[in-house]
């Protein structure tokens, strides 16, 4: 009571300073994406085009991974069926913009305005509210949240179960998923749509061909607004009560419990806020040029590369999220054509060096064979003519096991890499202890 | 009776699986990948020795040695997995432990893959059993392969469990799987009891994998599906049965067998998974620790 | 880019942004000083990430004199702006031709990109094709070439999955500038891919993906094949009118395209020229077991089953068949078509039937001469289906170059539409105003363990 009486007579409101503050970050992650949206058509022009489809790929791989990582870095919960989400999400999304797209405009034409206009003629602009921008938001946000409805369902079982039962309740979740997407029909084409009520037409989601004819909206601008949300939703996150009882519970369940924490109720909020994000990965994903909607795409499969990117990472850090998204989405493409990554590999190494404070460490041991072995790759493929892209796969399986070998709580374990900027302050004297999370 | 002798095979798998769990209380997510290569490891045997192609005649010494080969192989195969991957991550939580268990698996389906392994094209097995049909009651054909089957798995699984449940040895995993640090402090080798674990799990699968090439010899190329498939209706059915308990994964699996035959022969035969998943999430919801899975001290 | 028009871009685009756009980078430099200290690391360190993505970026294309990243737009003001939209694109498209003309006139090779699933579960397919490819390119080029130079393949994986096949397709585009791609045997990857193929206007001919959906991308994309209503017409045609059938059972795949288009179209047929489907079922592409449907279908009295799938399950299907004593033939499409099929599932598919894109056994010379080809490089083996889609679609596409105005896609895509009677392996193709390839299919009977010739059916 004293304490509660205490804080009251001391509370402020917040000042403007405080607020304007608070609104950094959003404003932030805003600016960023209209800037990515208005360069990146010239800073990816012509041959640099392979990489702005990979940057968009990279883009949806961080909300996944980012997402992920409440429930398996955060809450310590192992969600394997992440890709079901993202199907609820983006199939949600396509039905809604193809669908509704007829309602709207009375076709199922494109009809993206300055955000997202990539597969609509420059010369039509409108206003906001009028062209398909508006709708695609209002898309985005109806897939998240069926997604996070499919979160709470998934996330009630979590009351009873952990660990890997968990783990196969969400992997089996996900095959339900893909086997309902399966048994769907075919898309209906702009002339069938009228014969066929509301309710009918979602028994015409593509079935196993995938959706097909949903506007490709997707472009930086959203991509990157939603990464960025993802991102500062996480990062907030982790400073809150909300976030708090989180690691409580990934740190101890049962010492949670005994603090007042209502575990189960946490686990199916982790589970909802990462599916939210999640269903807006899906649709990002649906409605981007040169991905199918279709249930094979989104098995299992893309739920372990989700997880391969937050373990890679370092499961809990969100920094690592981002790092691991990047990794294991650009690898494929650089092995195509392996380019030199001596200067990357160096740029890794002083992260890690500022990180062990300027020790060889067993980190930068690893960036630097990781940096040796791609820089050999490259060799063999360009001297010996050895195809890389066959042994892609294996390459993949075997430094993830090198990984969980050498380091495995990832490149970042549980710190950020703003994390640095302490372990700097703090230079080793005598025995200070690490600052920051547990490890 | 499809059913019977599918289940059997599920039971075989899911020993992998329980064993494993019980000892390091991990999913092997390799597991499913050891039956594929078992499978092939049987086909290449064949291949190699010239039992191959649709007229070689059916023999059972051939089949007998190529289980052999098949088991020793993948034995070897399991001792060395848990040697290199997953023993140093002994103390690692377990979660990086399940991820290298991913790796593994990814990685013995692509390596299968390569032109100089067993290569990308689906490959018939001999018919090293004879297709006799010994008695048909009530359109119910019962045929000399599924009762093999069956006939093999109950032998190995007796022996399995003469194995754990008779033997010294049996008993230095019954206690390691109960406590290992007390085991380790009572004089078991706590070390070679997981690896025994392991390679035991790994030659049963190696079993299932032969009767399985046997049974439909029709063998999907290494990176299919099917396998994971397989490896993961198996690993329902030890979940099913009581995850840690050998008899549980038994029972689990014959379930699940029959269960996938009824649902696909009277419901509808495109929601195998659906079934197979949802029983699964209904035991997990009423009986979170399976048939079996009481709180019973002899937990392997 | 002919005319270099200098910063059509930015007068094109400053109607969306704000006048004071050009000052942003200021606002934004000094937010960025003032936050650095605290939360702006964060922030910063994403960019940073950014940035070497970026900087990994400026160093892959296989030129080593490119400049690093061009990090201000104004940089690359004479970069041709990729076409963002057919409608608009068209002015770009043939800049962007021109542009290949005089890329291509400093080399000595046209490039031409294949995309296919290499590795993944679906690995054999784009092996297969590959293989053909191959042969018709050694082919063309000791003919000469095409327009006097020779043809260069440059072939991606797309790992059996729809991104990999798009991004396949957008780098070979983009980095290795190829004038026109052949690609993949899976229609959910030949859209992905066509889609990207269409919006950058390079014309894509698809060996063998049969769904109708993917020509219906747009006048970019073409394909060799026959598409799938065409193929199950003409099974129920054969069946009812050559076989004399009234009562076929159905057992088709629920998770692939194929086989759901295929099945829908061979009942519709079946049921208007007066036959009875008794019973369909389904099945789940990696099945082992289908003697639950196969007992159903055996009580159902069926004369004869439909089963369009792949071949790797036809064999499981046909030995479970036979072991529950179904005799009636089975039928199917060229899903079948795999010398794996009869070896695996042996005397089970003898005397069945299935539709094919060709027959080896075929005694036109075109035929002739590829299986003799392909049979002295694969010792011996005798070319499957895919090869030979692969094969002719390779050929086409050169026929298409050689006769074309010039190497921009839209003329060798108009040269392309023009294609008629070309004298392929599969038969005489002419593609047609859906850029679909108009020719006749075969059915084939397996009997002693090889696919025999029985009837060829015309289109209709």
């Amino acid at each position: 009571m004293e304490l509660l009486a205490t804080r009251a007579r001391d509370y402020r409101p917040p000042t403007w300073l405080a607020i304007l503050r608070g609104l950094l970050g959003p404003t932030i992650v805003v600016l960023l994406a209209v800037v990515l949206q208005r360069y990146s058509k010239s800073l990816f022009a012509d041959e640099y085009r392979v990489w702005d489809d990979v940057l968009l790929k990279v883009g949806v791989n961080v909300i996944l991974a980012v997402s992920l990582n409440i429930v398996n870095g955060y809450t310590g919960q192992f969600s394997i069926g992440h890709a079901g989400f993202m199907a609820v999400g983006g199939y949600t999304a396509a039905f809604l913009s193809y669908y509704g797209s007829f309602a709207l405009w009375g076709d199922t034409m494109p009809h993206g305005g300055f955000l997202s206009c990539v597969s609509e003629p420059a010369e039509f602009v409108g206003r906001f509210a009028d062209t398909g921008d508006a709708w695609f938001l209002l898309v985005l946000l109806a897939a998240g949240l069926a997604a996070a409805l499919a979160g709470v369902v998934v996330g009630l079982p979590s009351i009873r179960l952990r660990g890997d039962y968990l783990a196969i309740v969400t992997l089996g979740f996900g095959e339900i998923v893909r086997v309902l997407l399966d048994s769907t029909e075919g898309t209906l084409s702009a002339e069938e749509i009228p014969e066929h009520s509301w309710a009918s037409r979602a028994h015409y989601l593509g079935g196993p061909m995938g959706f097909f004819g949903q506007p490709f909206y997707t472009t930086h601008f959203w991509v990157w607004l939603f990464a960025g949300v993802t991102i500062l939703t996480a990062y907030r996150l982790k400073a809150s009560t909300f976030g708090r009882a989180f690691l409580a519970i990934r740190e101890n369940e049962v010492a949670a419990q005994s603090i007042g924490v209502s575990t189960t109720s946490y686990k199916v909020y982790a589970f909802v806020i990462s599916a939210f994000f999640a269903g807006i990965a899906g649709a990002l994903y649906a409605h981007q040029l040169g991905n199918a909607l279709a249930p094979s795409e989104l098995c299992y499969q893309k739920s372990f590369d989700v997880i391969i990117m937050v373990v890679i990472g370092g499961m809990g850090s969100i920094t690592g999220s981002i790092l691991g998204a990047v990794l294991v989405t650009a690898l494929p493409e650089w092995l195509r054509q392996p380019t030199h990554v001596w200067h990357v590999g160096l740029a890794m190494i002083l992260v890690a060096l500022a990180f062990s404070r300027f020790r060889v460490s067993r980190t930068v041991v690893l960036m630097a064979l990781l940096t040796a072995a791609l820089e050999l790759m490259r060799f063999l493929s360009l001297h010996y003519e050895v195809n890389l892209e066959r042994y892609r796969m294996i390459l993949y399986a075997l430094s993830l096991i090198a990984f969980m070998l050498l380091r495995p709580q990832g490149f970042f374990g549980v710190y950020e890499a703003w994390d640095a900027v302490r372990f700097w302050r703090l230079r080793p004297r005598g025995k200070t202890a690490a600052v920051g999370a547990t490890p | 009776m499809d059913g019977l002798s599918v289940g059997s095979l599920y039971a075989l798998i899911a020993l992998g699986y329980t064993m494993v769990y019980g000892v390091l209380q991990f999913i092997n997510f390799a597991h499913g990948d050891i039956v594929m290569i078992g499978a092939w490891l049987s086909f290449w045997i064949c291949a190699r020795l010239g039992w191959a192609g649709n007229d070689a005649p059916p023999s059972l010494a051939r089949a007998a040695a190529t289980l052999l080969f098949a088991m020793v192989v993948c034995g070897t195969l399991g001792f060395l997995i848990e040697r290199l991957a997953y023993r140093p991550l002994r103390s690692a939580p377990r979660l990086n432990i399940l991820i290298t268990a991913i790796g593994m698996s990814l990685l013995l389906e692509n390596v299968g893959q390569l032109p100089i392994v067993f290569g990308t094209e689906n490959q018939g097995m001999p018919g090293l059993l004879p297709k006799e049909t010994l008695l048909s009651v009530a359109g119910v054909n019962i045929t000399l392969i599924d009762v093999l089957i069956i006939g093999c798995s109950i032998a190995l699984m007796a022996g399995l469990n003469h194995l754990v449940y008779s033997t010294r040895l049996g008993l230095a995993m019954r206690a390691a799987s109960f406590d290992t640090k007390t085991a380790s402090l009572m004089g078991v080798n706590i070390n070679r009891t997981i690896s025994l674990a392991f390679v035991i799990g790994a030659m049963l699968a190696a079993a299932a994998g032969f009767l399985y090439a046997v049974k439909y010899t029709n063998l999907n190329q290494p990176a299919f599906p099917t396998w994971i498939l397989l490896g993961l209706t198996a690993f329902v059915a030890a979940v099913v049965g009581g995850i840690g308990n050998i008899r549980g994964a038994m029972i689990g699996g014959v379930l699940i067998g029959l269960l996938e035959k009824f649902g696909t022969a009277y419901v509808s035969s495109s929601f195998k998974e659906v079934y197979v998943f949802s029983i699964l999430i209904l035991v997990l919801l009423f009986k979170p620790t399976g048939i079996l899975g009481s709180a019973r001290v002899e937990k392997v | 880019m002919s005319s270099p028009v200098p910063h059509d871009m930015r007068s094109s685009e400053s109607l969306k942004f704000p006048k004071n756009w050009s000052s942003k980078p200021r606002v934004w430099d000094r937010l960025m000083s003032h936050v650095a200290a605290r939360r702006g690391l964060a922030i910063m360190a994403v960019v940073a990430t950014l940035a070497g993505c970026g900087e990994s970026n400026s160093n892959t294309p296989a030129t080593p004199g490119t400049p690093a990243a061009p990090a201000a737009p104004s940089m690359t003001p004479d970069a041709p702006k990729v076409p963002a939209a057919p409608a608009q694109g068209d002015a770009a498209k043939a800049t962007d031709g021109t542009k290949k003309d005089d890329a291509d006139a400093k080399g000595d090779t046209i490039k031409v990109g294949h995309y296919a699933s290499m590795t993944g579960s679906e690995a054999t397919f784009g092996q297969t094709t590959e293989d053909g490819v191959r042969l018709a390119l050694e082919e063309i080029n000791a003919a000469g070439g095409v327009r006097g130079k020779k043809l260069e393949v440059i072939t991606y994986d797309t790992q059996s999955n729809a991104q990999g096949a798009s991004s396949a397709v957008t780098r070979l585009i983009t980095q290795d500038k190829v004038v026109a791609l052949l690609g993949e045997v899976a229609s959910t990857r030949s859209i992905a891919g066509g889609q990207v193929a269409q919006q950058l206007g390079i014309p894509m001919v698809s060996p063998s993906s049969t769904n109708p959906k993917v020509t219906q991308i747009g006048p970019m994309i073409f394909r060799v094949c026959f598409i799938d209503p065409f193929q199950g017409t003409v099974m129920a045609k054969f069946s009812s009118e050559n076989l004399k059938l009234t009562k076929v059972a159905v057992l088709y795949d629920k998770s692939q395209a194929y086989s759901t288009g295929l099945n829908d179209f061979f009942q519709q047929a079946f049921k208007k020229l007066g036959g009875t489907i008794t019973t369909v079922q389904t099945y789940k592409g990696g099945d082992p077991d289908f003697s639950a449907q196969l007992t159903t279908i055996r009580d159902s009295g069926a004369e004869a089953i439909y089963i369009p799938g792949y071949y790797n399950e036809i064999a499981s299907i046909a030995l479970q068949a036979r072991k529950l004593g179904i005799k009636s033939p089975l039928m199917g499409g060229d899903g079948w078509e795999s010398p794996k099929l009869m070896e695996i599932a042996g005397e089970s598919v003898e005397g069945c039937y299935y539709s094919n894109h060709y027959a080896p056994e075929d005694e036109r010379p075109e035929v002739k001469t590829f299986v003799e080809k392909y049979k002295a490089k694969h010792k011996g083996e005798v070319p499957g289906a895919l090869s030979a889609c692969g094969y002719d679609a390779a050929k086409i596409l050169a026929d298409a170059m050689g006769r074309a105005k010039s190497l921009s896609g839209k003329d060798i895509a108009a040269a392309l539409a023009e294609t008629k009677d070309f004298k392929g392996v599969s038969g005489n193709i002419t593609i047609d105003a859906q850029r679909n390839a108009n020719k006749s299919a075969v059915v084939l009977q397996i009997k002693g363990g090889k696919p025999i010739f029985v009837a060829s059916v015309d289109p209709l």
